[in-house]
């Protein structure tokens, strides 16, 4: 179906690009939950990466994999059972008393040993859908061009109410997640605070799922926040810039994907890697700079 | 500002009756009666493992007492009491933190309220100037906390626990990961916090040494006990003979600076050259 977009080709008349872009139902729909799940994924993220929990929202997207698949067979939407699944995780190991120092090496064995094993059962669902290559493969690498009209529903529902859940939570969990001790001595609940946003995680991460599949969520989830976080310093700012980016690859890669005729995620993820290592690259440059000039200037004072 | 009065008259800045702590089945103290009076400079020293970060715990509300009373101006201690703004103890910022100083010292304002900063906000923008200007700080606020040195994390830090208008400032082992220029500077600024703004100060530290000039009042933890008074009056080797059930001396060189030598174990605690 992509074929036919692409031999009409990209024209430098942006206007016509974009009527050709959403001539199809099916990529209004990408671009629809392309843009929900790029704000999503850009304002989560930005914490993911402040905690240092990258690890548990890769676990999570594994987790996902599973989830999906079994939803499938017993003829559920796909997406609810990325929800499911990637919710019961992140309260199994919420519950069990990880994440709450964000990044601890308790943390990384318990995530490590749920990895494994929903790869395992991942690899039990793939015999089971000995029929169908294409699932197995949608769940890897993404389904975004093949989004239902629920689906687009489902995916504004669950990310009115994670950025709702966000918005309420952002202030402590910034204190939490910077300095857990003060901030609990200062009446934050600390431990409460990092399940909610395992959570929170597990929804954007079923999402996501849908866009780039749980192999390449680093893409949506860790990436543009982490360029952000590397540009600015200021909190707000930062989570800001995390979700821009993040629009951007998304439609940047759709709309390359769609005139190209190679996959979304291939872009998606280019698209960030390479802006995270220009950014990661200047930036350090930047500060050494800073660095030199400022203890140069200190020796003189 | 010294003498504004607290709430009830003459109520102790903290109050500790018949309180022990219980973790594990074993008492980390207990029987401790303890008062230290508002504005006083007070320096929580002993062992490693004898309770001083469990103290500090106790009269932040985070570590429930196992029997006795903990009050803090007059009133049974809280979690997220803005009169006590707390320091823990710990090494440095990950070099990786990429949040400003400043948005740490304004977290210390309202961090922990729910829902996104909206509405007017110049008023708390100015309360952090104030204290950042306080401490010296305000020429590297702007930059990102993991970035600081050691010396100016903790003045950052020092920042955002005054920034909610405290009366008593508690710091766990402040010094600890300090070289000696900024030990000096921390201490002369903690004695000038607890000078021109009235502020209690309640340290806990390694090496009393560097504060010992400043110190009213020491509070020293051991074997499950605790001794109080002036610094004369505790460190001393009858007294910490006594609290340690075994004879402890107490040397004094020409300089001033204070040793503690233990026969039968080393208190290795005071006196160390950094």
């Amino acid at each position: 179906m992509i074929t036919r977009a692409a031999l009409q080709g990209p024209s430098w008349d942006l206007l016509a690009d974009l009527q050709l872009l959403l001539q199809f139902h099916f990529m209004q729909n990408a671009l629809t939950v392309g843009t929900i799940v790029a704000v999503l994924g850009g304002a989560i993220g930005y914490f993911i990466v402040l905690r240092g929990q990258s690890f548990a929202a890769h676990m999570l997207s594994q987790v996902g994999f599973p989830g999906a698949a079994s939803a499938v067979l017993l003829g559920l939407s796909p997406v609810v059972g990325l929800l499911v699944a990637c919710v019961a995780a992140a309260l199994g190991i919420g519950g069990l008393g990880a994440g709450v120092g964000a990044g601890g090496r308790r943390e990384s064995a318990l995530i490590g040993s749920i990895l494994a094993f929903s790869l395992g059962l991942g690899l039990l669902f793939i015999r089971l859908f000995s029929g169908s290559a294409q699932a197995i493969y949608a769940f890897l690498f993404g389904t975004i061009l093949g989004i239902t009209d629920r689906d687009v529903v489902i995916a504004l529902i669950a990310a009115v109410v994670c950025l709702g859940g966000l918005a309420i939570v952002c202030r402590p969990l910034l204190f939490a997640s910077i300095d857990a001790d003060v901030a609990a001595a200062r009446g934050v609940p600390v431990r409460l605070l990092s399940i909610v946003f395992l959570v929170l995680v597990a929804v954007a991460v079923a999402e996501a799922v849908q866009v780039v599949g749980t192999l390449l969520i680093f893409a949506l989830l860790v990436a543009p926040a982490a360029a952000a976080q590397r540009l600015t310093a200021r909190p707000y700012l930062g989570l800001a810039l995390g979700v821009l980016l993040s629009l951007v690859f998304t439609w940047a890669g759709l709309a390359v994907a769609y005139f190209s005729n190679y996959p979304v995620g291939f872009f998606i993820t280019t698209f960030a890697f390479a802006t995270y290592l220009v950014i990661h690259v200047a930036v350090g440059a930047g500060a050494a700079r800073e660095r030199a000039t400022g203890a140069s200037r200190r020796d003189v004072a | 500002m010294a003498a504004e009065a607290p709430p009830h008259g003459a109520a102790d800045a903290l109050r500790l009756d018949h309180a022990g702590i219980e973790l594990g089945s074993r008492f980390i103290w207990r029987d401790v009666d303890l008062r230290i009076v508002p504005g006083a400079f007070a320096a929580i020293l002993g062992p490693n493992g004898a309770g001083k970060s469990t103290m500090l715990k106790a009269l932040l509300g985070v570590l429930p007492l196992s029997e006795g009373t903990i009050s803090v101006f007059g009133r049974l201690v809280r979690r997220g009491n803005d009169a006590v703004g707390y320091l823990p103890q710990r090494r440095t910022f990950d070099a990786d933190l990429r949040v400003r100083a400043v948005d740490l010292v304004r977290l210390g304002l309202d961090g922990a309220r729910w829902g996104l900063p909206v509405g007017r906000r110049s008023a708390e923008a100015r309360r952090v100037d104030e204290v950042l200007e306080m401490v010296g700080a305000h020429a590297y606020a702007r930059r990102p906390i993991g970035e600081l040195s050691g010396g100016e994390q903790q003045r950052i830090l020092i920042a955002q626990a005054l920034v909610s208008g405290a009366r008593m400032l508690v710091l766990d082992e402040p010094l600890d990961s300090l070289d000696l220029n900024n030990q000096q500077s921390i201490s002369a600024l903690v004695r000038r916090i607890c000078q021109e703004g009235g502020v209690t100060v309640l340290l806990v530290a390694h090496d009393i040494n560097p504060i010992l000039p400043y110190v009213d009042q020491v509070v020293y933890i051991a074997q499950g006990r605790v001794v109080s008074g002036t610094p004369d009056e505790v460190i001393r080797s009858e007294t910490l003979s006594r609290l340690y059930g075994t004879p402890v001396e107490v040397l004094r060189t020409t300089d001033g600076r204070v040793i503690v030598v233990g026969q039968n174990e080393p208190v290795s605690y005071h006196g160390h050259d950094h």
